[in-house]
């Protein structure tokens, strides 16, 4: 009883309150204590001492936090701390691929990977050559039928659209975005049974696959962008008498030039990487060809998993074969993600806000 | 300018209200241009359409064959040979949902009001990383360095908690199973949930924040009472097209996990039940005539499916647009 009064007379600012520094303490304790522990009993790992040790660390600081500061900030810490855990729970798989894919690709990320085919190679030597090649056609093709589609209907939503057409292509632009890739390829496939005649695969039916999944994406970018144009500019073409078209062509869409290539760029790195779709439609084949019209096309991701899924008697040249796909296949999209975001931050327009 | 605009023949003049607007010139382009984008626009319809009826031509011939020649020639009879993989796609989507929530929520309750301001943006970018790996190195990953990582886990779980059923039955030797699974595609539909929780939870109004700080909440309390009861439709939309995401998610899940048609609830086992996505995947390239067929079918179930959750979702934005201040 003496003490609590003793305490209420001297006045403090940090009265009631954990000193700076307990919780990097208590977490360095908690682990070390976890880990001396489970050695004592013979069970030492190091995985589980950290997971044991922060689980250790978040009950000690909020017993700690509760008996100093009370319960409302007991929950306030154990909350802050399983929101920075959260955080750092999602880096470990990302550090984790990127260093798997580093370390084990980079023994066969060298000239020849980039310059041979698979063609009569068994076992050690080859490279990715053709799916290079057929990953530049599918990619580019696909590019070329979206983007026109993609762009014009981003005009007419932005522009001129009014309405209940409006809105349901509003709509199924979303709905689109959801498609599976790999109905996606059955649908490529499909139209290719239908067309040309059964069990056709060719670059250009990938090409196909990949424009239904990149459409919306490039819809739903370009549209962001031509709506933040401002009206003014807009407005100021008109007075001067010139037609709507022009209006859209030669002021909105200059404007707007620099997201909507990021956008297209942002749309490529997502359908760069799709496999199941580029699998069904456009087949699997070990040699090159530069023919999309015809015939089987190789595409990287689809090297990546056939390397892995389809090895030879001896597995180790065929796993690092893939490996080194899945490294190039990472540094295609961060490039271009990267650039994409570059341009998109570098020109962006001023939109007078 | 204005003679271009005059009336030709006073016919013209008669049913013109009499108004200060004068009806613009017509010109070639803007009604060749108007053509174009609206063209464009109904193409993304008709395209749609087309992936519905392409899909479904090629699937009849697996709905009307006649139950004894399906069982001689395809992979049995379709009604009842799909159903154990549509229970798998639904089961591992939503343990992937199950582990992805919490996680993703914790990312985007991090960026947007835990972080330093100064680093929100660039660690929202660290997460929006991830979605930029390729499905294929992520099934790669899954299977050579994921499913050997887990093993000790899965030993443990059965060995204390295999008295539930979830965990019990013989512990996989490879790390092969649907929980393998399952982490993978959390990993892959985080960035999408954190990415969109992250805009509603930015979205909401600083005046409701403020004065639940003002009234002397904790920081915790704040995001209890402002910030997640403002974005719970948008929670509950990121969550479904995650939901999507993860049941069409192909390639990780033919990689990981070795599936089998036998339907199954115990997670840490070597026998799984595989998904639509992965047995279309893993059978496709051998498959001819009927079992084509059954599999383009199986890809048609598996549309509907997504078709339907992607629809649920955006009816709950759509729903909160018209009450939210916000927009």
């Amino acid at each position: 009883m003496s003490t609590t009064v003793a305490q209420k007379s001297i006045p403090s600012l940090t009265a009631g309150k954990l000193p700076r520094g307990t919780t990097p303490g208590v977490l360095v304790a908690s682990v070390v204590v976890t880990g001396a522990v489970t050695a004592l009993f013979g069970g030492f790992n190091l995985a589980g001492t950290v997971v044991g040790g922060i689980v250790v660390f978040l009950v000690a600081m909020y017993a700690a936090s509760w008996a100093v500061e009370g319960r409302r900030k007991a929950s306030d810490r154990l909350a802050t701390h399983l929101v920075f855990g959260a955080f750092a729970l999602a880096l470990i798989p990302l550090a984790s691929v990127t260093w798997e894919a580093v370390s084990n690709g980079v023994a066969r990320f060298d000239v020849q990977f980039f310059t041979y085919s698979m063609r009569n190679v068994v076992g050690a030597g080859g490279g990715a050559a053709h799916a290079l090649v057929g990953t530049l056609w599918v990619t580019g093709l696909a590019t070329l039928i979206s983007v026109p589609i993609g762009l014009m209907t981003a005009v007419y939503l932005s522009e001129y659209g009014r309405g209940t057409l409006a809105r349901s292509i509003t709509f199924f632009v979303d709905v689109m975005t959801g498609i599976p890739s790999i109905v996606a390829g059955l649908f490529a496939f499909a139209v290719m049974s239908i067309l040309v005649g059964p069990g056709t695969v060719s670059g250009l039916s990938g090409a196909i696959a990949l424009s239904v999944l990149m459409i919306p994406v490039v819809v739903r970018s370009t549209e962001e962008l031509l709506r933040i144009v401002p009206n003014e500019l807009r407005e100021a073409s008109y007075a001067l008498g010139v037609p709507k078209w022009r209006t859209i062509l030669r002021v909105v869409m200059p404007t707007a030039l620099s997201g909507i290539v990021a956008g297209v760029i942002l749309a490529i790195a997502r359908v760069i990487g799709e496999t199941a779709p580029l699998m069904i439609a456009a087949g699997f084949t070990q040699s090159m060809n530069a023919n999309p019209l015809s015939n089987a096309m190789m595409t990287m991701p689809v090297f990546v998993y056939d390397s892995y899924a389809h090895p030879g008697v001896d597995v180790l040249p065929y796993t690092e074969r893939s490996w080194a796909g899945a490294l190039a296949l990472i540094a295609i999209v961060m490039i271009l993600n990267l650039v994409g975001r570059f341009i998109a931050a570098r020109f962006a327009p001023r939109t007078g806000r | 300018m204005s003679t271009d605009t005059l009336p030709e023949s006073p016919a013209d003049v008669a049913p013109q209200p009499p108004s200060s607007l004068i009806p613009a010139k017509k010109r070639i382009g803007d009604s060749v241009f108007k053509t174009l984008s609206t063209g464009a626009g109904t193409t993304i319809l008709v395209i749609l359409a087309l992936v519905a009826a392409f899909l479904l031509v090629q699937a009849i011939p697996a709905l009307t064959t006649p139950q004894d020649q399906q069982l001689a020639n395809g992979y049995g009879y379709f009604p009842t040979w799909i159903v154990p993989f549509a229970f798998g796609t639904v089961w591992a989507a939503a343990w992937a949902l199950l582990l992805a929530v919490p996680v993703a929520l914790g990312i985007a309750l991090f960026i947007s009001h835990y972080a330093p301001r100064r680093l929100a943006q660039g660690l929202g970018y660290l997460i929006d990383l991830l979605a930029a790996v390729p499905s294929v190195v992520f099934g790669l990953w899954g299977i050579i360095v994921l499913a050997p990582a887990m093993m000790p886990v899965y030993t443990w779980l059965n060995a204390y908690l295999g008295w539930i059923p979830l965990f019990g039955g013989q512990v996989s030797g490879t790390g092969r199973t649907l929980l393998t699974a399952a982490v993978v595609l959390a990993v892959m539909i985080l960035p999408i949930i954190t990415s969109l929780t992250r805009e509603v939870f930015l979205q909401t109004p600083k005046l409701h924040e403020e004065a639940a700080l003002a009234l002397g909440a904790t920081r915790w309390e704040m995001v209890k009472m402002s910030v997640l009861p403002f974005g719970r439709a948008g929670i509950v939309s990121a969550c479904m097209l995650g939901l999507g995401r993860a049941l069409g998610e192909t390639m990780a899940v033919a990689m990981v996990l070795s599936g089998s048609d036998v339907i199954t609830i115990e997670i840490l086992t070597s026998t799984n039940t595989n998904t639509i996505a992965a047995t279309i995947a893993q059978n496709f390239p051998e498959a001819f005539a009927l079992k084509q067929n059954q599999l383009i079918a199986g890809g048609l179930v598996l549309f509907v499916i997504t078709l339907a959750v992607n629809m649920i979702a955006r009816w709950i934005v759509a729903r909160r647009a018209q009450y939210s201040g916000a927009n």
